[in-house]
């Protein structure tokens, strides 16, 4: 499980789509990790991840490589964060 | 819940030590067998981490970074029926022996 903690629940954007990779998921219990996922580039705005811990500039952006597993289109999503 | 090592954002009083440090032989070493199974086909990235990462909180807290790539490797060669537990123990004791060294 390597999507980390601390961006679960919360809102950010598809920078970019890096292409469809074996799914790691099931590689890392030897299977032949098919089929393939697509991997996105995911932006999240620093003051959204960590609020009043984060007091450096406001614009500041972290970006993740997530796989589409573990991605929900904002407007639908159930998570415990911000949306 | 996070899991042990998904680490990032928790808070700690500890300060991070960012200084480069010298590789030990053994931990060479730790790495060249992982790449070797690696190029053999038999050990992949993703399940070292998988092993590395399933290992008990208390253990993965207390070993440094090539003892959990030991472990992990270890982990994935008697998953796979390539060495056994009592193979590496037997293995360890003639060594440790051998060397006068545990």
């Amino acid at each position: 499980m390597r999507t980390p903690t601390y961006v679960r629940g919360k809102q950010g954007w598809v920078e970019r789509v890096h292409g469809e990779f074996r799914n790691p998921e099931s590689l890392a219990y030897g299977g032949d990790g098919l089929p393939r996922k697509a991997l996105y580039m995911v932006g999240f705005r620093q003051s959204d991840l960590w609020h009043a811990r984060y007091r450096e500039s406001s614009g500041d952006t972290l970006y993740v490589d997530i796989y589409e597993g573990w991605l929900v289109p904002a407007d639908s999503a159930e998570g415990t964060g911000s949306g | 819940m996070a899991r042990t090592h998904d680490m990032g954002g928790r808070p700690t009083e500890e300060p991070l030590n960012l200084h480069e440090h010298a590789l030990a032989d053994w931990e060479v070493a730790a790495d060249a067998v992982a790449q070797a199974l690696g190029a053999r086909g038999i050990r992949s990235t993703d399940e070292s981490r998988r092993a590395m990462e399933d290992m008990p909180a208390q253990d993965y807290l207390t070993l440094g970074y090539y003892e959990r790539w030991v472990r992990g490797t270890e982990q994935l060669l008697v998953e796979k029926g390539i060495l056994a537990t009592e193979e590496i123990d037997r293995k360890m004791a003639e060594l440790e022996e051998t060397w006068g060294v545990s």
